[in-house]
């Protein structure tokens, strides 16, 4: 960009403008009315005034605290037992209606863990939010690299000539033609737990031996379950960027990279790979981000369900924003999210930088 | 066309093809479900989503469901609103996006840098978030129309199309390819003396096939698909999307077979133009002779 | 809304320059029926009458699908575009009347004093909305089922008490016969919850809220007898009675194709059962020690915060009120009508019908949801407490989880107006 004939404020204002200033109206500027909506405590309905809470919204979503607790003792000063483990005390009596423990009221357990013979409790004013962190984080961590890499396999196997190969690629993109909404109902038939497709197809092949599972009503298999279909809806549509960045690279490296005799796997790593730096970016970034939104197939198939299993960050700002009519609660998780993407694709540009 | 290349023996031919065949079967069958549902009655539907039947057109076989779709809802006005809105959208926003996206990498100018990475950052900003106040924000603005000067824009085309023409992910999408073009020749251009617009119109974009079928297909797809947006600006019945039409079938007794006939119906419209652009960009440039 | 802008102005400008000629005058309303093709028939019918039988007022109806139907009036109201008359669901009045979406009917009680209760929708002591009918659930079963099983039938005035209603679960279980003993409706989430499913806990008497105060929850929702309602609930699900995911085919289907002994279910779904058994029988809900109770109130009419045209809107709903209308909605989709001589109008509902006995079950059983605009929190609250239980969850913590959640949302609310 040194070159004097490449700079121009003008050219470079006008024809960046008419795009900018949409955003600016259309995305920034609603942005910034949620943001401050989070600092107040706006309800969606009613006829209330409007008022400024600080960070009241902020603190009841990220609030945690920690209990330590000695298990239960008899008179005799022996340990209770229960179901053969040490019995601690009810942790709602320290979270509710307790003049000791104000700082404690009305949270609820999150989890535990052994310290010694006590026990640690880890309480968190908002448990389901920070369920949904956890579940949107798994899912993104599983998501990003699946998708993209299974979408650079098929972006290789069809960027072959090969008879036919148009049928098979509009084939493999089909999923990704479908709205989201449409997919999570044809699936929730696949997935049901009774007469599902997917519950009688591993019955078939093991021969009864695979008892049936409710893949969505179970919460050890609901959120892997909207995993394994999110990625079969989705990765169609990274495999074609993945292809328009495959067919950027000038057939002439490929020509001289056998004329050196080089193998399969030397063309990828030499040739492929460096000239697909940029799409590489662009797909992780662009698969981190819809991760991050995760909401659609939630919304349709367990709506956070069974036991928080699926909650999501943007399912519960929904949730709450909307179902529950606290839109000051919603934007506080709008933001939340907002900070945490930020700061993972900062993350992520650090890593992917330009090293010299 | 290069002939046929050396690896291409029987054997291998037939285990490729039957690689990409089961991959095929697995993206393919719930849709070959949909297809085959909608052309059954309710009862034989649920019934048959139990076995290999739900994929096969045996049984009670009609368009039934089609024909009570339509007298259900009006099935061909919603799809001609989702056509107008998402068609007039993505025409406007390829060349406002691809044009701004030619500013930040071929144009050097003041601020650039940092308006780019504010546009980048909207990308994380999911649409729900900013939905009610970009409500507050549509009902109250001014626009000039055939009827006159009228202010708040709901119930409208406009309402659907203006917000969503210029977005941070397709900017970013030209972005990053623009990148891999080569720059050299737009200095060359230049220093000829060729304006902008010329480097734009005649250089970059006739090199854009991929990008803009990639953009088109994404920007597509997401306007197509609206849904909470057209719910909460459109009252009236003659604007509606096919996605707030869907709810129409959504009744106590859910009519799966309408369901399903519906869902077809309106999945038409994208995956003829995604075979539109499959015909007219990729496949041309996969005949200029690439290897994977 | 160009349009209404224009009428507005038209009719500004009649009733300033006095009436040079009776123009009439629009009236814009809500409804939440499209795609259902017998309902939007009958709603339009009254349209017509209406418009037809005077020359003040035409009403321009505008139809939404029911599933999007709340929040596009909560997005109209944001947006300031809200019709002149709306229809309502009766349990989520309260929250939009006192927000100001909706304005007290100008309508003479006296023409409602012969409604049923669930009807008719009051809020801070004023009616703001009312409705052609009411709805109505019951412990649906077929009458071979209770002689095979060798159940008391029983009846409105005695009915089964919570130990009989256990020994007819155990019973179906024990025949080997069914899936399940019972269909709870699991598979439809949203309001159905709340409205199903908080009367066994009030029967058991608790309730989703304290209705003295209408401010907490404490103690009505986490008190000895919810504790006692959850862990019935609870042991429904681990007990093997009830499956805690259904699928919705099974709830449209399931009873029907006998999977299920008993099926707790709307009188909306009654004819389907009926015509798939003939034997089919509607019971009422069994008694867990504070009375057996449903729930009440359906889809209502009232007017807009905003309309100019209140008196307007008020005439067409008293119009629609006329029990001819309330038949129509009867025998068209089923529904309960308001009034004892519409019913007797009615093929289903009238003295010997097959379905009289809901009208029954409404007169004898029926409880409204808490009347406040925190209702609608409160639903969503108890929907996932409920779920989250049957899936396993403890009882106490889960409901000590929602009663904190109720009562933060009433004090983010300032009490909601109690």
């Amino acid at each position: 960009m040194a070159s004097k004939f490449q700079r121009s404020n003008r050219a470079g204002w006008l024809m960046a403008g008419p795009a900018a200033l949409l955003i600016a109206g259309f995305v920034i500027l609603p942005f910034f009315f949620a943001i401050m909506l989070s600092f107040t405590n706006q309800r969606l309905i009613s006829p209330n005034p409007t008022e400024f809470t600080g960070l009241a919204n902020y603190r009841q979503l990220l609030g945690v605290g920690t209990l330590v607790l000695d298990p239960k003792v008899d008179d005799a000063g022996a340990v209770v037992m229960k179901d053969g483990a040490p019995e601690y005390p009810a942790i709602r009596s320290y979270t509710r209606n307790n003049a000791d423990y104000p700082n404690l009221a009305g949270m609820r357990e999150w989890f535990s863990f052994g310290w010694g013979d006590a026990r640690v409790f880890v309480l968190a004013r908002d448990v389901v939010f920070m369920t949904a962190i956890i579940n949107t984080f798994i899912f993104v961590i599983v998501v990003a690299p699946v998708q993209a890499g299974v979408a650079l396999g098929l972006a290789l196997l069809i960027n072959q000539r090969l008879r036919g190969i148009n049928l098979f690629r509009a084939i493999y993109f089909m999923p990704v033609v479908v709205s989201i909404v449409v997919v999570s109902l044809l699936w929730r038939f696949i997935y049901d737990g009774d007469s599902g497709l997917l519950n009688n197809l591993l019955g078939a092949i093991s021969f009864g031996a695979i008892p049936k599972i409710d893949w969505l009503g179970n919460p050890h298999t609901a959120l892997g379950a909207i995993i394994v279909m999110s990625i079969w809806q989705a990765v169609g549509f990274h495999m074609v960027i993945w292809l328009s960045g495959l067919q950027t690279i000038s057939p002439t490296l490929y020509e001289a990279g056998a004329i050196e005799g080089a193998s399969k796997w030397q063309t990828f790593r030499y040739i492929t790979w460096p000239g697909l730096k940029n799409t590489a970016i662009l797909i992780l970034i662009v698969i981190t981000m819809q991760a991050f939104a995760l909401f659609a197939q939630i919304d349709v198939m367990t709506s956070g369900g069974p036991l928080d299993s699926t909650q999501t960050i943007v399912f519960q700002a929904i949730d709450r924003g909307y179902g529950k009519q606290d839109i000051s609660g919603g934007s506080a998780i709008s933001v939340i999210l907002f900070v945490i993407v930020l700061t993972v694709s900062l993350i992520q540009r650090w890593l992917t930088r330009e090293r010299t | 066309m290069a002939s046929i290349s050396s690896d291409n023996h029987g054997l291998r031919l037939v285990v490729r093809y039957a690689v990409l065949t089961l991959i095929a079967i697995i993206f393919i069958f719930p849709l070959v479900f949909m297809v085959v549902s909608s052309l059954k009655p309710d009862q034989q539907l649920l019934a048959d989503t139990a076995s290999l039947r739900a994929f096969l057109p045996v049984g009670d076989i009609s368009l039934d469901n089609y024909w009570a779709a339509f007298k259900r809802a009006p099935v061909a006005l919603f799809i001609f609103n989702s056509v107008l809105v998402t068609g007039v959208t993505v025409v406007l926003s390829l060349l406002l996006c691809s044009m701004a996206a030619f500013s930040f990498v071929f144009i050097g100018w003041q601020g650039r840098d940092l308006v780019l990475t504010i546009i980048l950052a909207t990308l994380i900003v999911p649409f729900e978030t900013i939905a009610i106040p970009l409500l507050l924000i549509a009902s109250k603005l001014p626009w000039l129309g055939l009827d006159g000067f009228t202010t708040g824009w709901l119930n409208s085309y406009h309402v659907q199309i203006v917000p969503f023409i210029a977005d941070g992910l397709t900017i970013f999408l030209f972005v990053q390819y623009f990148k891999d073009l080569p720059g050299e020749l737009i200095e060359a251009a230049r220093v000829e003396g060729a304006s902008w617009v010329q480097i734009y119109r005649r250089i970059v974009m006739p090199l854009a096939g991929p990008v803009l079928a990639t953009a088109a297909i994404l920007k597509f797809l997401a306007m197509y698909n609206q849904y909470l947006w057209p719910l909460m600006v459109v009252q009236e019945e003659g604007y509606r999307p096919v996605m707030v039409g869907l709810q129409y079938f959504f009744q106590l007794n859910r009519a799966w077979g309408e369901i399903m006939a519906y869902l077809s119906m309106i999945t038409v419209p994208v995956l003829a133009f995604y075979l539109y652009l499959q015909r007219a960009f990729i496949a041309s440039i996969a005949s200029t002779g690439v290897k994977g | 809304m160009t349009k209404m802008k224009w009428i507005y102005g038209l009719a500004l400008a009649t009733a300033t320059f006095g009436s040079i000629a009776q123009a009439e005058t629009a009236l814009t309303m809500w409804y939440h029926g499209a795609g259902n093709e017998v309902e939007a028939k009958i709603i339009n019918q009254i349209v017509t009458d209406f418009n037809a039988s005077q020359a003040d007022w035409k009403v321009e109806l505008q139809s939404f699908p029911q599933g999007a139907y709340n929040d596009s009036v909560v997005a109209g109201a944001l947006a300031g575009n809200l019709p002149d008359i709306l229809d309502v669901d009766g349990p989520v009045m309260p929250n939009w009347a006192w927000s100001g979406y909706m304005q007290p009917l100008q309508i003479d009680e006296a023409l409602i004093a012969n409604f049923l209760p669930g009807p008719k929708g009051y809020w801070d002591g004023k009616l703001y909305s009312i409705g052609l009918w009411d709805a109505a659930v019951a412990l649906v079963t077929r009458q071979s089922t209770l002689d095979e099983l060798k159940l008391r039938t029983p009846t409105i005035e005695k009915p089964w008490t919570a130990e009989e209603f256990q020994a007819a679960l155990d019973a179906a279980k024990a025949s080997g016969k069914f899936e399940y003993a019972l269909d709870l409706g699991m598979a439809w989430s949203g309001e159905w919850y709340p409205y199903a499913f908080s009367p066994f806990l009030q029967s058991f008497g608790g309730d989703l809220i304290d209705r003295s105060t209408y401010k907490t929850a404490e103690g009505a929702l986490n008190g000895d007898a919810a504790m006692a309602f959850g862990n019935w609930w609870q042991g429904l699900f681990k007990g093997g009675y009830v499956q805690a995911t259904q699928d919705p085919a099974d709830r449209d289907n399931g009873f029907a194709a006998g999977k299920y002994a008993f099926s707790w279910n709307g009188n909306w779904a009654a004819l389907n059962s009926l015509k798939a058994n003939a034997d089919t029988v509607f019971l009422p809900a069994p008694d867990f020690g504070h009375g057996p109770k449903i729930g009440a109130a359906s889809w209502q009419f009232g007017v807009s915060g905003t309309s100019k045209h209140a008196d307007g809107a008020s005439a067409f709903i008293q119009f629609a009120l006329a029990d001819k209308y309330l038949a129509d909605f009867s025998n068209g989709i089923g529904l309960i009508p308001a009034t004892k001589t519409a019913a007797a109008m009615t093929e289903n509902y009238k003295d010997g019908g097959p379905m009289a006995v809901f009208f029954g079950l409404t007169e004898a059983q029926a409880l409204v949801r808490p009347v406040t605009p925190g209702y609608v929190v409160e639903a969503k609250v108890f929907e996932k407490a409920l779920a989250d239980i049957a899936n396993g969850a403890e009882v106490a913590a889960t409901l000590d989880a929602a009663t904190d959640e109720i009562n933060a949302d009433i004090e983010k609310n300032g009490g909601y107006g109690h």
